[in-house]
């Protein structure tokens, strides 16, 4: 069993090419710190994220999973982040009905200048994750 | 089209809570197009079922299927194999079609995963409304083709009532009023005599009062 203070969540942000992705790069060249446990998967929209993609993860026993996208009225496809937080509002509740915790799923909006922003998100992500420890999927799927 | 919802995902928990292997079965037709029980469906709340009964510690072996159509034993063949390897069947199909795979497998628990609404249209991206009863005995041709039994609120044939404010109906302002939109659309078409008519009370013995209908068509029998 993983011991309180070794763990560290693993977290998936699934950034979008336009803002959120720019923004993580933009974190990386001015030498931003954050949890070096946070993965990004980087996708052509927010928009394009499926349900299935983030329940899939869940089930694989990921501990959180933010999705970021550019801020509300700058998405390039115009409104794909707009159908991305219905979408994340939908799997949170799901989430929540089945013992996973909604709040492991965050979205988040940003510009691709926000890299401080981005930075921020993720902290706190990763803590509120802390917080409520490992996916209780977890136990059952072996190592994640 | 037949227009359904998906039940909540703590009901379907409870209805599966006594198997352990489980078929779930999407529908290709009605339910596809109406985002509740097509391949897709199926597949979301398998994910959340899987997970559920993981975190519980009674996994959860399921097997998913979306056959053409459920209400026709032509296409319900194809769940054989595979519902003989499970405990029960899940279908995400319309009320007809739970019905017709719990005919064709009499030994086996089938259950609804999705709650049959109304016959109804799109009215645009994720948006449907009732337009239908069924009622056996079509009046739509004196109404202008718009159906107060379905869309008027107290299902009146001589309307408007005295209700009907700014288009809207009563009972729900939501709602456009059924006989508003009589009206407009026989104007439309030049038919408003139409409504200089009584109409008599309907005749409800077609409809589904005495129980389920029966329909044979001898012209088409073999
Ligand atoms: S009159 Fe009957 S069959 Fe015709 S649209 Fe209305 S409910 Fe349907
Ligand atoms: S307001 Fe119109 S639709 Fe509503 S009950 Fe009255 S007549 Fe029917």
């Amino acid at each position: 069993m993983i011991e309180s203070g070794q763990w560290e969540p693993k977290i998936i942000a699934f950034c979008c090419n336009y803002c959120a992705y720019a923004a993580a790069d933009l974190a990386g060249s001015k030498r931003m710190q954050y949890p070096a446990s946070v993965r990004i998967i980087h996708s052509p929209c927010t928009g394009k994220i499926e349900m299935e993609h983030i329940l899939e993860a869940f089930e694989k026993g990921i501990d959180g999973i933010l999705v970021a996208g550019c801020l509300e009225g700058g998405c390039h496809f115009l409104e794909g982040n707009l159908r991305a937080r219905k979408r994340t509002d939908r799997i949170r509740e799901i989430l929540d009905q089945i013992g996973v915790g909604g709040e492991r799923l965050k979205m988040v909006n940003l510009s691709a200048a926000m890299a401080p922003t981005f930075v921020e998100r993720v902290r706190e992500i990763v803590e509120a994750v802390r917080a409520l420890g490992p996916n209780p999927l977890k136990k059952s799927v072996g190592a994640p | 089209m037949i227009v359904a919802s998906p039940k909540p995902v703590t009901e379907l928990k409870k209805l599966i809570a006594r198997h352990d292997k489980v078929l779930f079965v999407g529908c290709g037709t009605c339910v596809t197009v109406c985002l509740a029980g097509g391949e897709r469906e199926v597949g979301i709340a398998s994910y959340a079922m899987r997970m559920a009964r993981k975190i519980e510690g009674q996994p959860l072996e399921l097997t998913q299927i979306t056959i053409e159509r459920q209400c026709e034993n032509e296409f319900i063949k194809d769940l054989a194999e595979p519902a003989s390897k499970t405990d029960a069947i899940v279908s995400f199909g319309c009320g007809a079609g739970v019905q017709a795979i719990a005919e064709r497998f009499p030994h086996k628990p089938v259950y609804a995963a999705l709650n049959t609404q109304f016959l109804g249209i799109l009215e645009e991206q994720a948006v449907w409304t009732e337009k239908c009863l069924g009622c056996g005995d079509c009046m739509l041709a004196e109404f202008g083709g718009i159906c107060p039994v379905t869309r008027c609120a107290k299902r009146m044939l001589n309307g408007p009532c005295g209700g009907s404010t700014e288009q809207r109906c009563e009972v729900d302002a939501d709602r456009p009023c059924a006989w508003q939109l009589i009206y407009t659309r026989l104007k439309n078409i030049n038919q408003l005599d139409r409504l200089d008519t009584i109409v008599p009370p309907k005749d409800w013995r077609p409809s589904w009062h005495a129980g389920a209908r029966k329909i044979v068509r001898p012209e088409h029998r073999v």
